[in-house]
Protein backbone atom coordinates (compact mmCIF):
# COMPACT_ATOMS: atom_id res chain seq x y z
CA UNK A 1 0.00 0.00 0.00
CA UNK A 2 1.47 3.51 -0.35
CA UNK A 3 1.95 5.74 1.83
CA UNK A 4 -0.17 8.46 3.80
CA UNK A 5 1.75 11.85 4.60
CA UNK A 6 0.44 12.77 8.26
CA UNK A 7 2.18 16.26 9.38
CA UNK A 8 2.64 15.90 13.15
CA UNK A 9 1.35 18.56 15.22
CA UNK A 10 3.19 18.16 18.90
CA UNK A 11 3.81 20.58 21.71
CA UNK A 12 7.10 20.53 23.86
CA UNK A 13 5.17 20.34 26.97
CA UNK A 14 2.94 17.23 26.05
CA UNK A 15 4.77 16.00 22.84
CA UNK A 16 2.73 14.37 20.28
CA UNK A 17 -1.25 15.61 20.05
CA UNK A 18 -4.01 14.00 20.04
CA UNK A 19 -4.72 15.19 16.73
CA UNK A 20 -1.98 13.50 15.36
CA UNK A 21 -2.94 10.10 16.79
CA UNK A 22 -6.06 10.44 15.50
CA UNK A 23 -4.51 11.08 12.05
CA UNK A 24 -2.23 7.70 12.11
CA UNK A 25 -5.14 5.86 12.87
CA UNK A 26 -7.38 7.29 10.07
CA UNK A 27 -4.47 7.04 7.55
CA UNK A 28 -3.89 3.31 8.56
CA UNK A 29 -7.27 3.19 6.68
CA UNK A 30 -6.37 5.13 3.86
CA UNK A 31 -2.71 3.02 2.98
CA UNK A 32 0.75 3.19 5.19
CA UNK A 33 0.84 5.85 7.90
CA UNK A 34 4.20 8.13 7.27
CA UNK A 35 4.66 10.82 9.90
CA UNK A 36 6.30 14.03 8.75
CA UNK A 37 8.31 15.72 11.80
CA UNK A 38 8.78 19.46 11.41
CA UNK A 39 10.11 21.43 14.61
CA UNK A 40 13.49 22.55 16.40
CA UNK A 41 16.64 20.21 16.68
CA UNK A 42 15.89 16.68 18.01
CA UNK A 43 12.27 16.81 17.57
CA UNK A 44 11.72 13.65 15.74
CA UNK A 45 13.74 11.60 18.30
CA UNK A 46 11.36 12.77 20.97
CA UNK A 47 7.82 11.84 20.00
CA UNK A 48 9.20 8.96 17.67
CA UNK A 49 7.83 6.32 20.25
CA UNK A 50 4.30 7.69 20.46
CA UNK A 51 4.12 8.07 16.71
CA UNK A 52 5.15 4.12 16.33
CA UNK A 53 2.95 3.54 19.15
CA UNK A 54 0.25 4.52 16.64
CA UNK A 55 1.21 2.90 13.29
CA UNK A 56 3.99 5.45 11.80
CA UNK A 57 5.92 2.88 9.62
CA UNK A 58 8.51 5.77 8.85
CA UNK A 59 9.41 8.98 10.18
CA UNK A 60 10.54 12.26 8.16
CA UNK A 61 12.33 14.25 9.78
CA UNK A 62 12.77 18.07 9.27
CA UNK A 63 14.98 20.03 11.90
CA UNK A 64 15.94 23.18 13.09
CA UNK A 65 16.34 26.66 12.95
CA UNK A 66 15.76 26.51 9.36
CA UNK A 67 12.37 25.32 9.82
CA UNK A 68 11.55 26.23 13.64
CA UNK A 69 12.57 30.04 13.06
CA UNK A 70 9.80 30.96 10.83
CA UNK A 71 5.89 30.83 10.42
CA UNK A 72 4.79 28.28 8.18
CA UNK A 73 6.38 28.56 4.74
CA UNK A 74 9.37 26.78 5.42
CA UNK A 75 7.37 23.37 6.59
CA UNK A 76 5.47 24.05 3.35
CA UNK A 77 8.34 23.71 1.16
CA UNK A 78 9.48 20.36 2.93
CA UNK A 79 6.11 18.68 2.96
CA UNK A 80 5.91 19.71 -0.95
CA UNK A 81 9.64 18.28 -1.64
CA UNK A 82 8.66 15.28 0.21
CA UNK A 83 4.93 14.78 -1.74
CA UNK A 84 6.63 15.24 -5.07
CA UNK A 85 9.22 12.38 -3.78
CA UNK A 86 7.10 10.28 -2.84
CA UNK A 87 3.47 10.18 -4.45
CA UNK A 88 1.69 10.28 -1.53
CA UNK A 89 -1.81 8.65 -1.62
CA UNK A 90 -3.38 11.81 0.54
CA UNK A 91 -1.65 14.29 2.61
CA UNK A 92 -3.14 14.76 6.16
CA UNK A 93 -3.10 17.85 8.75
CA UNK A 94 -4.50 19.37 11.68
CA UNK A 95 -6.85 21.83 11.05
CA UNK A 96 -5.32 23.99 13.68
CA UNK A 97 -4.07 27.66 12.62
CA UNK A 98 -0.61 25.79 11.59
CA UNK A 99 -2.12 23.14 9.88
CA UNK A 100 -4.38 24.80 7.96
CA UNK A 101 -1.68 27.66 7.33
CA UNK A 102 0.63 24.78 5.88
CA UNK A 103 -2.03 23.38 4.01
CA UNK A 104 -2.64 26.49 1.94
CA UNK A 105 0.90 26.84 0.90
CA UNK A 106 0.87 23.43 0.09
CA UNK A 107 -2.46 23.81 -2.32
CA UNK A 108 -0.93 27.16 -4.09
CA UNK A 109 2.46 25.15 -4.59
CA UNK A 110 1.32 21.70 -5.94
CA UNK A 111 -1.76 23.28 -7.64
CA UNK A 112 -3.88 20.80 -5.35
CA UNK A 113 -7.39 21.28 -4.00
CA UNK A 114 -7.74 21.71 -0.33
CA UNK A 115 -10.37 20.21 2.15
CA UNK A 116 -10.30 21.84 5.89
CA UNK A 117 -12.50 20.74 9.12
CA UNK A 118 -12.56 17.23 7.95
CA UNK A 119 -14.53 14.99 10.68
CA UNK A 120 -14.04 11.98 8.20
CA UNK A 121 -12.22 10.69 4.75
CA UNK A 122 -13.37 7.90 3.15
CA UNK A 123 -10.72 5.35 0.97
CA UNK A 124 -11.92 7.15 -2.00
CA UNK A 125 -10.97 10.33 -1.10
CA UNK A 126 -14.28 11.58 0.57
CA UNK A 127 -13.77 13.81 2.78
CA UNK A 128 -17.11 15.10 5.64
CA UNK A 129 -17.02 18.38 6.98
CA UNK A 130 -19.57 20.20 9.20
CA UNK A 131 -20.09 23.97 8.17
CA UNK A 132 -22.32 26.70 9.43
CA UNK A 133 -21.42 26.53 12.93
CA UNK A 134 -22.62 22.50 12.92
CA UNK A 135 -25.60 23.12 11.16
CA UNK A 136 -24.93 21.39 7.74
CA UNK A 137 -23.17 18.10 6.63
CA UNK A 138 -20.92 18.45 3.61
CA UNK A 139 -19.46 15.79 1.52
CA UNK A 140 -16.57 17.02 -0.53
CA UNK A 141 -13.96 15.91 -2.55
CA UNK A 142 -10.25 16.94 -4.20
CA UNK A 143 -10.89 17.07 -7.74
CA UNK A 144 -7.68 18.18 -8.57
CA UNK A 145 -4.25 16.40 -7.37
CA UNK A 146 -4.38 14.13 -4.16
CA UNK A 147 -6.30 14.63 -1.16
CA UNK A 148 -5.12 17.21 0.53
CA UNK A 149 -7.03 17.69 3.88
CA UNK A 150 -7.02 18.99 7.46
CA UNK A 151 -8.71 16.96 10.38
CA UNK A 152 -10.44 18.66 13.28
CA UNK A 153 -9.17 17.81 16.80
CA UNK A 154 -11.91 14.65 18.20
CA UNK A 155 -13.21 13.48 15.24
CA UNK A 156 -11.75 9.85 15.06
CA UNK A 157 -10.81 7.91 17.95
CA UNK A 158 -7.05 7.32 18.56
CA UNK A 159 -6.15 3.44 18.54
CA UNK A 160 -2.87 2.07 18.62
CA UNK A 161 -0.98 -0.15 16.32
CA UNK A 162 2.23 -0.53 17.07
CA UNK A 163 5.33 -0.37 14.49
CA UNK A 164 8.57 0.25 14.66
CA UNK A 165 9.21 3.51 12.44
CA UNK A 166 12.50 4.22 10.26
CA UNK A 167 13.68 7.91 10.79
CA UNK A 168 14.76 9.04 7.17
CA UNK A 169 16.52 12.74 7.76
CA UNK A 170 15.25 14.79 4.89
CA UNK A 171 17.91 17.45 3.69
CA UNK A 172 16.06 21.07 4.24
CA UNK A 173 16.55 23.56 1.46
CA UNK A 174 14.47 26.21 1.93
CA UNK A 175 14.28 29.45 -0.23
CA UNK A 176 14.85 32.85 0.99
CA UNK A 177 11.04 33.90 0.10
CA UNK A 178 10.37 31.01 2.81
CA UNK A 179 12.17 33.06 5.43
CA UNK A 180 10.14 36.51 5.27
CA UNK A 181 8.60 36.04 8.37
CA UNK A 182 10.68 35.66 11.29
CA UNK A 183 9.98 34.39 14.83
CA UNK A 184 12.27 36.54 17.14
CA UNK A 185 10.41 35.60 20.08
CA UNK A 186 8.42 32.58 21.89
CA UNK A 187 6.47 33.46 25.10
CA UNK A 188 5.11 30.74 26.93
CA UNK A 189 2.17 31.45 29.43
CA UNK A 190 1.18 29.98 32.00
CA UNK A 191 -1.12 26.61 30.96
CA UNK A 192 -1.16 24.34 34.82
CA UNK A 193 -2.05 20.49 34.16
CA UNK A 194 -5.76 21.29 31.73
CA UNK A 195 -5.95 19.03 28.46
CA UNK A 196 -5.39 21.41 25.58
CA UNK A 197 -8.94 23.20 25.00
CA UNK A 198 -9.66 21.58 20.99
CA UNK A 199 -8.35 17.93 22.33
CA UNK A 200 -10.16 17.91 25.67
CA UNK A 201 -12.48 15.48 26.34
CA UNK A 202 -14.61 17.30 28.53
CA UNK A 203 -14.86 21.26 28.16
CA UNK A 204 -16.82 23.34 31.23
CA UNK A 205 -17.05 27.04 29.92
CA UNK A 206 -18.18 30.32 31.60
CA UNK A 207 -20.38 32.81 29.96
CA UNK A 208 -21.88 36.44 30.84
CA UNK A 209 -23.87 34.27 33.68
CA UNK A 210 -20.28 34.07 35.76
CA UNK A 211 -20.38 37.30 36.62
CA UNK A 212 -16.70 38.19 36.98
CA UNK A 213 -12.88 37.03 36.85
CA UNK A 214 -12.89 35.65 40.29
CA UNK A 215 -16.16 33.02 40.02
CA UNK A 216 -14.22 31.79 37.09
CA UNK A 217 -12.87 29.65 40.19
CA UNK A 218 -16.14 27.71 39.87
CA UNK A 219 -15.59 26.70 36.36
CA UNK A 220 -12.23 25.56 36.70
CA UNK A 221 -13.03 23.66 40.08
CA UNK A 222 -15.68 21.86 38.08
CA UNK A 223 -13.27 21.53 34.75
CA UNK A 224 -10.48 19.97 37.08
CA UNK A 225 -13.03 17.66 38.57
CA UNK A 226 -13.89 16.18 35.37
CA UNK A 227 -10.48 16.18 34.07
CA UNK A 228 -11.87 18.70 31.57
CA UNK A 229 -10.34 21.94 30.27
CA UNK A 230 -11.78 25.38 30.50
CA UNK A 231 -13.65 27.43 27.69
CA UNK A 232 -15.15 30.87 27.55
CA UNK A 233 -18.35 32.24 25.62
CA UNK A 234 -17.22 35.87 23.92
CA UNK A 235 -19.29 37.53 26.08
CA UNK A 236 -17.20 36.47 28.97
CA UNK A 237 -13.82 37.20 27.65
CA UNK A 238 -15.16 40.26 25.96
CA UNK A 239 -16.03 40.98 29.76
CA UNK A 240 -12.40 40.46 30.94
CA UNK A 241 -13.73 37.74 32.90
CA UNK A 242 -11.30 35.00 31.12
CA UNK A 243 -8.50 35.11 28.73
CA UNK A 244 -9.27 34.99 25.01
CA UNK A 245 -6.95 32.18 24.10
CA UNK A 246 -10.08 30.03 26.01
CA UNK A 247 -12.52 31.70 23.98
CA UNK A 248 -15.18 28.86 22.09
CA UNK A 249 -17.71 30.46 19.63
CA UNK A 250 -17.76 31.75 16.03
CA UNK A 251 -14.29 34.15 16.80
CA UNK A 252 -12.82 31.53 18.80
CA UNK A 253 -11.97 28.11 19.26
CA UNK A 254 -14.49 25.15 17.46
CA UNK A 255 -14.73 22.36 20.11
CA UNK A 256 -16.03 18.72 19.80
CA UNK A 257 -15.53 17.05 23.15
CA UNK A 258 -17.36 13.80 24.55
CA UNK A 259 -18.90 16.21 26.95
CA UNK A 260 -19.24 19.77 27.09
CA UNK A 261 -21.16 21.75 30.38
CA UNK A 262 -21.86 25.42 29.97
CA UNK A 263 -22.50 27.57 32.72
CA UNK A 264 -24.03 31.22 32.61
CA UNK A 265 -24.33 30.68 28.95
CA UNK A 266 -27.06 31.50 27.05
CA UNK A 267 -26.05 29.89 23.57
CA UNK A 268 -25.85 32.46 21.00
CA UNK A 269 -24.99 31.57 17.31
CA UNK A 270 -21.59 33.20 17.69
CA UNK A 271 -21.16 30.86 20.84
CA UNK A 272 -22.77 27.44 19.54
CA UNK A 273 -20.75 27.94 16.45
CA UNK A 274 -18.16 26.50 18.61
CA UNK A 275 -19.59 23.85 20.14
CA UNK A 276 -22.53 22.03 18.73
CA UNK A 277 -20.85 19.08 17.38
CA UNK A 278 -20.18 18.14 21.08
CA UNK A 279 -21.05 14.52 21.85
CA UNK A 280 -22.99 15.32 25.13
CA UNK A 281 -24.01 18.72 25.71
CA UNK A 282 -25.26 20.06 29.53
CA UNK A 283 -26.39 23.40 30.49
CA UNK A 284 -27.31 25.53 33.59
CA UNK A 285 -28.31 28.72 33.07
CA UNK A 286 -31.10 30.79 35.33
CA UNK A 287 -33.00 31.87 31.79
CA UNK A 288 -35.08 28.59 31.55
CA UNK A 289 -35.85 30.09 27.48
CA UNK A 290 -31.91 30.65 27.08
CA UNK A 291 -31.12 29.19 23.48
CA UNK A 292 -28.38 26.61 24.79
CA UNK A 293 -31.26 24.58 26.54
CA UNK A 294 -32.50 23.84 22.71
CA UNK A 295 -28.96 21.80 22.58
CA UNK A 296 -28.69 20.58 26.05
CA UNK A 297 -29.25 16.62 26.66
CA UNK A 298 -29.12 17.74 30.11
CA UNK A 299 -30.73 20.93 30.93
CA UNK A 300 -30.97 22.90 35.16
CA UNK A 301 -32.99 26.30 34.91
CA UNK A 302 -31.57 27.51 38.09
CA UNK A 303 -28.80 30.06 39.59
CA UNK A 304 -24.98 28.70 38.89
CA UNK A 305 -23.94 29.44 42.05
CA UNK A 306 -26.20 26.80 44.03
CA UNK A 307 -25.95 24.17 41.30
CA UNK A 308 -22.56 24.25 40.46
CA UNK A 309 -20.98 23.57 44.09
CA UNK A 310 -23.68 21.02 44.82
CA UNK A 311 -22.68 19.17 41.45
CA UNK A 312 -18.92 19.48 42.42
CA UNK A 313 -19.61 17.95 45.93
CA UNK A 314 -21.56 15.49 45.04
CA UNK A 315 -18.95 14.64 42.10
CA UNK A 316 -16.25 14.32 45.60
CA UNK A 317 -18.68 11.93 47.02
CA UNK A 318 -18.79 9.47 44.53
CA UNK A 319 -14.81 9.81 43.86
CA UNK B 1 1.76 53.56 3.17
CA UNK B 2 -0.30 51.93 1.12
CA UNK B 3 -2.93 49.37 2.36
CA UNK B 4 -5.29 47.52 0.78
CA UNK B 5 -8.01 45.69 3.38
CA UNK B 6 -9.67 42.42 1.54
CA UNK B 7 -13.32 42.60 2.77
CA UNK B 8 -15.51 39.60 2.03
CA UNK B 9 -19.44 39.74 1.90
CA UNK B 10 -20.76 36.79 3.91
CA UNK B 11 -24.19 35.49 5.01
CA UNK B 12 -25.21 36.45 8.37
CA UNK B 13 -23.81 34.47 11.10
CA UNK B 14 -26.87 35.18 13.15
CA UNK B 15 -29.28 34.08 10.78
CA UNK B 16 -29.94 30.08 9.17
CA UNK B 17 -27.32 29.81 6.59
CA UNK B 18 -27.51 27.37 3.62
CA UNK B 19 -25.71 25.77 0.38
CA UNK B 20 -28.14 25.83 -2.14
CA UNK B 21 -29.27 22.32 -3.66
CA UNK B 22 -29.16 23.39 -7.38
CA UNK B 23 -24.94 24.10 -7.22
CA UNK B 24 -24.09 23.30 -3.76
CA UNK B 25 -22.43 27.11 -3.45
CA UNK B 26 -23.71 29.32 -0.28
CA UNK B 27 -26.71 30.69 -0.40
CA UNK B 28 -26.43 34.12 -0.83
CA UNK B 29 -29.88 34.74 -2.47
CA UNK B 30 -32.18 34.29 0.63
CA UNK B 31 -29.51 34.94 2.92
CA UNK B 32 -29.14 38.53 5.03
CA UNK B 33 -25.62 39.72 3.88
CA UNK B 34 -22.72 41.55 5.71
CA UNK B 35 -19.08 42.41 5.99
CA UNK B 36 -17.28 39.39 7.43
CA UNK B 37 -17.42 40.75 10.89
CA UNK B 38 -13.86 40.00 11.49
CA UNK B 39 -12.37 42.24 8.25
CA UNK B 40 -14.05 45.33 10.14
CA UNK B 41 -11.11 44.42 12.44
CA UNK B 42 -8.84 44.63 9.84
CA UNK B 43 -10.22 48.38 8.06
CA UNK B 44 -10.08 49.53 11.72
CA UNK B 45 -6.08 48.52 11.94
CA UNK B 46 -5.65 49.93 8.37
CA UNK B 47 -7.19 53.44 9.57
CA UNK B 48 -5.42 53.27 12.36
CA UNK B 49 -1.88 53.15 10.51
CA UNK B 50 -3.19 55.65 8.21
CA UNK B 51 -4.02 58.03 10.77
CA UNK B 52 -0.56 57.26 12.29
CA UNK B 53 1.68 56.77 9.66
CA UNK B 54 -0.54 58.61 6.25
CA UNK B 55 -1.09 57.15 3.10
CA UNK B 56 -3.99 55.39 1.64
CA UNK B 57 -6.69 52.57 2.40
CA UNK B 58 -8.13 50.81 -0.57
CA UNK B 59 -10.75 48.09 0.09
CA UNK B 60 -10.46 44.71 -2.62
CA UNK B 61 -13.24 42.41 -2.58
CA UNK B 62 -14.36 39.45 -4.66
CA UNK B 63 -18.24 38.77 -4.92
CA UNK B 64 -21.37 39.45 -6.67
CA UNK B 65 -22.80 42.95 -7.79
CA UNK B 66 -24.72 42.60 -4.57
CA UNK B 67 -21.18 42.91 -2.52
CA UNK B 68 -21.28 46.39 -3.85
CA UNK B 69 -23.60 47.15 -0.34
CA UNK B 70 -20.46 45.70 1.61
CA UNK B 71 -17.97 47.76 -0.07
CA UNK B 72 -19.69 50.81 0.51
CA UNK B 73 -20.35 49.72 4.59
CA UNK B 74 -16.56 48.96 4.32
CA UNK B 75 -15.90 52.47 2.85
CA UNK B 76 -18.49 54.39 5.51
CA UNK B 77 -15.83 53.75 8.10
CA UNK B 78 -13.27 55.87 6.22
CA UNK B 79 -11.14 54.06 4.10
CA UNK B 80 -10.34 55.83 0.23
CA UNK B 81 -11.46 53.83 -1.94
CA UNK B 82 -12.64 50.27 -3.24
CA UNK B 83 -11.50 47.90 -5.97
CA UNK B 84 -14.54 45.42 -6.77
CA UNK B 85 -13.55 42.36 -8.61
CA UNK B 86 -17.14 40.66 -10.19
CA UNK B 87 -17.19 38.07 -13.04
CA UNK B 88 -20.00 36.25 -13.57
CA UNK B 89 -17.36 33.43 -14.44
CA UNK B 90 -16.79 33.66 -10.53
CA UNK B 91 -19.07 32.16 -9.40
CA UNK B 92 -18.51 28.39 -8.19
CA UNK B 93 -14.85 29.70 -7.15
CA UNK B 94 -12.68 27.14 -4.78
CA UNK B 95 -10.12 28.77 -2.42
CA UNK B 96 -7.39 27.94 -5.00
CA UNK B 97 -8.85 29.61 -7.62
CA UNK B 98 -9.81 32.67 -5.26
CA UNK B 99 -6.45 33.00 -4.16
CA UNK B 100 -5.38 33.44 -7.82
CA UNK B 101 -7.48 36.12 -8.64
CA UNK B 102 -6.81 38.14 -5.19
CA UNK B 103 -3.29 37.92 -6.03
CA UNK B 104 -3.65 39.11 -9.76
CA UNK B 105 -6.02 42.47 -8.69
CA UNK B 106 -3.14 42.99 -5.51
CA UNK B 107 -0.60 42.39 -8.20
CA UNK B 108 -2.28 45.95 -10.04
CA UNK B 109 -2.51 47.29 -6.50
CA UNK B 110 1.32 47.39 -5.29
CA UNK B 111 0.39 47.52 -1.28
CA UNK B 112 2.83 48.02 0.83
CA UNK B 113 0.35 46.29 3.51
CA UNK B 114 -2.20 43.53 2.86
CA UNK B 115 -4.13 43.36 5.81
CA UNK B 116 -7.18 41.02 6.57
CA UNK B 117 -9.62 38.84 9.05
CA UNK B 118 -7.87 36.17 10.50
CA UNK B 119 -11.05 34.20 8.69
CA UNK B 120 -14.25 34.21 7.28
CA UNK B 121 -17.41 33.33 9.17
CA UNK B 122 -19.11 31.28 6.54
CA UNK B 123 -16.22 29.18 5.54
CA UNK B 124 -13.92 29.70 8.34
CA UNK B 125 -11.09 28.20 5.93
CA UNK B 126 -8.18 30.73 7.18
CA UNK B 127 -5.93 29.89 4.10
CA UNK B 128 -6.32 33.25 2.35
CA UNK B 129 -3.07 35.06 4.02
CA UNK B 130 -0.87 32.30 2.98
CA UNK B 131 -2.03 31.26 0.16
CA UNK B 132 -1.51 35.09 -1.39
CA UNK B 133 1.81 34.87 0.62
CA UNK B 134 2.66 31.77 -1.75
CA UNK B 135 1.81 33.41 -4.84
CA UNK B 136 3.05 37.32 -4.38
CA UNK B 137 6.24 35.79 -2.54
CA UNK B 138 5.81 38.40 0.29
CA UNK B 139 5.75 37.31 4.23
CA UNK B 140 2.47 36.73 5.99
CA UNK B 141 1.77 37.30 9.50
CA UNK B 142 -1.55 35.54 10.40
CA UNK B 143 -3.59 36.02 13.82
CA UNK B 144 -1.84 39.24 14.82
CA UNK B 145 -3.52 40.68 18.12
CA UNK B 146 -1.48 43.40 18.03
CA UNK B 147 0.53 45.40 15.03
CA UNK B 148 3.44 47.77 14.99
CA UNK B 149 4.63 49.42 12.40
CA UNK B 150 7.71 51.00 12.41
CA UNK B 151 9.34 52.14 8.91
CA UNK B 152 9.14 49.19 6.45
CA UNK B 153 9.50 47.09 9.52
CA UNK B 154 6.51 45.11 10.68
CA UNK B 155 5.89 43.64 14.17
CA UNK B 156 2.90 41.16 15.17
CA UNK B 157 2.24 39.59 18.07
CA UNK B 158 0.21 36.60 18.10
CA UNK B 159 -1.40 34.34 20.18
CA UNK B 160 -0.42 30.47 19.75
CA UNK B 161 -1.71 27.71 22.29
CA UNK B 162 1.26 27.74 24.48
CA UNK B 163 1.48 31.60 24.99
CA UNK B 164 2.43 34.30 22.51
CA UNK B 165 4.82 34.54 19.33
CA UNK B 166 6.47 37.94 18.15
CA UNK B 167 7.16 37.70 14.76
CA UNK B 168 8.90 40.03 12.15
CA UNK B 169 8.55 40.87 8.57
CA UNK B 170 9.41 43.89 6.38
CA UNK B 171 6.86 45.46 3.35
CA UNK B 172 5.23 44.01 1.35
CA UNK B 173 3.43 41.68 3.74
CA UNK B 174 -0.15 40.74 4.68
CA UNK B 175 -1.24 40.42 7.88
CA UNK B 176 -4.42 38.73 8.90
CA UNK B 177 -6.27 40.01 12.38
CA UNK B 178 -8.09 38.56 15.35
CA UNK B 179 -11.15 40.33 17.10
CA UNK B 180 -8.91 41.26 20.42
CA UNK B 181 -6.50 43.88 18.07
CA UNK B 182 -8.71 46.91 18.55
CA UNK B 183 -12.48 48.09 18.58
CA UNK B 184 -13.80 48.74 15.10
CA UNK B 185 -15.34 52.42 15.02
CA UNK B 186 -18.90 52.82 13.82
CA UNK B 187 -18.99 54.54 10.62
CA UNK B 188 -20.26 58.09 11.42
CA UNK B 189 -23.29 59.86 9.77
CA UNK B 190 -20.53 61.96 7.64
CA UNK B 191 -19.03 59.08 6.72
CA UNK B 192 -21.57 57.36 5.71
CA UNK B 193 -22.70 60.33 3.22
CA UNK B 194 -18.85 60.49 2.01
CA UNK B 195 -18.71 56.90 0.97
CA UNK B 196 -21.53 57.73 -1.98
CA UNK B 197 -19.26 59.38 -3.76
CA UNK B 198 -16.11 57.91 -2.67
CA UNK B 199 -14.29 55.66 -6.04
CA UNK B 200 -15.13 51.95 -6.76
CA UNK B 201 -13.15 50.20 -9.30
CA UNK B 202 -14.66 47.25 -11.17
CA UNK B 203 -12.48 44.54 -12.51
CA UNK B 204 -13.18 41.67 -14.40
CA UNK B 205 -11.10 38.68 -15.22
CA UNK B 206 -9.84 39.69 -18.52
CA UNK B 207 -8.87 43.07 -16.64
CA UNK B 208 -6.88 40.71 -14.83
CA UNK B 209 -5.36 38.48 -16.84
CA UNK B 210 -7.16 35.53 -15.58
CA UNK B 211 -8.79 32.95 -17.61
CA UNK B 212 -12.76 31.69 -17.19
CA UNK B 213 -11.87 28.31 -17.18
CA UNK B 214 -9.28 29.29 -14.30
CA UNK B 215 -11.67 30.22 -12.39
CA UNK B 216 -15.67 28.71 -11.12
CA UNK B 217 -16.15 25.19 -11.32
CA UNK B 218 -14.39 24.65 -14.22
CA UNK B 219 -11.61 25.51 -12.52
CA UNK B 220 -12.56 24.48 -9.08
CA UNK B 221 -9.77 22.31 -7.00
CA UNK B 222 -12.21 20.75 -4.78
CA UNK B 223 -16.11 19.84 -5.13
CA UNK B 224 -19.14 19.51 -2.77
CA UNK B 225 -20.62 15.88 -3.63
CA UNK B 226 -23.54 15.97 -1.05
CA UNK B 227 -24.55 17.94 1.53
CA UNK B 228 -27.36 17.93 4.34
CA UNK B 229 -29.10 19.58 7.74
CA UNK B 230 -27.55 18.36 10.74
CA UNK B 231 -30.87 16.82 12.32
CA UNK B 232 -31.55 19.10 15.32
CA UNK B 233 -30.40 18.36 18.58
CA UNK B 234 -33.48 16.54 20.71
CA UNK B 235 -34.64 14.65 23.10
CA UNK B 236 -33.07 16.63 26.01
CA UNK B 237 -34.14 17.10 29.70
CA UNK B 238 -34.39 20.28 31.35
CA UNK B 239 -34.79 20.46 35.01
CA UNK B 240 -35.93 23.10 36.65
CA UNK B 241 -33.01 23.53 40.52
CA UNK B 242 -35.85 22.76 43.83
CA UNK B 243 -32.66 22.97 45.85
CA UNK B 244 -31.13 19.50 44.20
CA UNK B 245 -30.32 20.94 40.59
CA UNK B 246 -26.38 20.03 40.99
CA UNK B 247 -27.19 16.32 42.36
CA UNK B 248 -29.43 16.00 39.36
CA UNK B 249 -26.84 17.09 36.82
CA UNK B 250 -24.06 14.93 38.46
CA UNK B 251 -26.50 11.57 38.46
CA UNK B 252 -27.02 12.79 34.71
CA UNK B 253 -23.30 12.35 34.20
CA UNK B 254 -22.97 8.99 36.07
CA UNK B 255 -25.61 7.36 33.84
CA UNK B 256 -23.51 8.89 30.72
CA UNK B 257 -20.15 7.43 32.42
CA UNK B 258 -18.78 10.98 33.11
CA UNK B 259 -18.40 10.36 36.66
Amino acid sequence: MSEVLVVVEATTEFGVKKVTLEMLTLARELGTPSAVVLGGAGAAEALAGKLGEYGAEKIYAAEGEEIDGYLVAPKATVVADLVKRVQPTAVLLASSQEGKEIAARLAVKLDNGILTDVVALAADGTATQVAFAGSTIVKSKVTRGLPLVTVRPNSVNPTPAAATPTVEQLTVTVTDSDKLAKVVDRVAEQKGSRPELTEAGVVVSGGRGVGNADNFKLVEELADLLGGAVGASRAAVDSGFYPHQFQVGQTGKTVSPQLYIALGISGAIQHRAGMQTSKTIVAVNKDGEAPIFELADFGVVGDLFKVVPQAAEEIRKRK
Amino acid sequence: MNIVVLVKQVPDSGADRNLRTDDNTVDRGSANNVINEMDEYAIEEALKIKEAHGGEVTILTMGPDRATESIRKALSMGPDKAVHVVDDALHGSCAVATSKVLAAALGQLNADLVLCGSESTDGRVQVMPHMLAERLGVAALTGARKLTVDGTTLTVERQTEEGYEVVTASTPAIVSVWDTINEPRYPSFKGIMAAKKKPVQTLSLADLGVAANEVGFDGATSTVVEHSKRPPRSGGVKVTDEGSGGTQLVEFLATEKFV
